[in-house]
């Protein structure tokens, strides 16, 4: 899994709800495709889960199903009541975790 | 020689019934390809139990009419709640009745969420519905449903 991009505010309100954008590049091979060559399956390995914990408290999660598009995007809101860090992961069908940290100054 | 004739055009006859009763097993014994109301069914009580969903005009699906490329269709909703820990939406699951297999993702928000929304990208195999089924903390769930027009299939090669 590659380098994860984050797009978040590093400076916000106390309890201002802001959005959180998130990109990962990775195949999300569905399962469903076939070699050209060989004609056998390509087996399915995707990303099937997305969190997100603000200092350790969970905020938002996603599970993805291989109807998820390849490099996949994720977008959602949240709120901070003090200055922390935002932790992201992705977690594969292989158990592979990839995190990404953002500080966030509430001010 | 009469019997004979007889007997070849009831073959002809049968033949043809039995034509149409073998495409018929053909097509019922075979997985289908995409998904139909049945397997959607199915993977909603998975998620939601036997609840019956009511309504869901609160919910805000945001999705194109649409879609040139079925690899990557923009998905965005977003539910009117107070998000507040007594009154919060807890999960959202999206269901596309027309792929190999019907269920898109599940979002799971809580109250620090602040705002029951999100986006994401999907892929979707060719024209069908979307559903969005949100759960509430009080256990009630309701369901939302759009359709999108695919023009080219994301279902790879």
């Amino acid at each position: 899994m590659a380098k994860p991009r984050v797009k978040a505010p590093s400076k916000v309100k106390k309890g201002q709800v802001f959005e959180v954008k998130c990109l990962i590049s990775h195949q999300m091979e569905s399962g469903q495709r076939k070699d050209r060559k060989t004609g056998e399956n390509i087996p399915r390995l995707i990303i099937n889960r997305f969190v997100a914990t603000y200092n350790g408290a969970e905020v938002f999660a996603a599970d993805w199903h291989p109807a998820i598009s390849a490099n996949p995007y994720m977008a959602f809101f949240m709120k901070a009541e003090e200055s922390g860090e935002l932790e992201l992961t992705w977690i594969d069908d292989k158990g592979e975790k990839i995190s990404a940290k953002k500080t966030i100054t509430v001010g | 020689m009469t019997q004979m004739r007889n007997s070849g055009a009831f073959t002809r006859r049968r033949l043809m019934t039995m034509a149409g009763a073998v495409a018929l097993a053909g097509f019922t014994g075979m997985k289908p390809a995409h998904a139909d109301q049945q397997m959607v069914d199915e993977a909603m009580m998975k998620m939601i139990g036997d609840r019956k969903p009511g309504d869901g005009s609160m919910i805000k699906l945001d999705l194109p009419e649409i879609a040139e490329n079925g690899n990557t269709v923009p998905m965005k909703f977003e539910i009117d709640s107070p998000m507040t820990a007594a009154d919060y939406v807890k999960s959202v699951h999206v269901f596309a009745d027309g792929n190999p297999s019907p269920e898109v993702a599940t979002f799971h928000f809580t109250p620090a969420s602040g705002k029951a929304a999100a986006s994401t990208r999907m892929r979707l195999a060719k024209t069908q519905n979307i559903v969005a089924v949100a759960e509430m903390s009080d256990g009630k769930v309701y369901m939302a449903k759009k359709e999108v027009k695919v023009t080219i299939g994301g279902c790879g090669g």
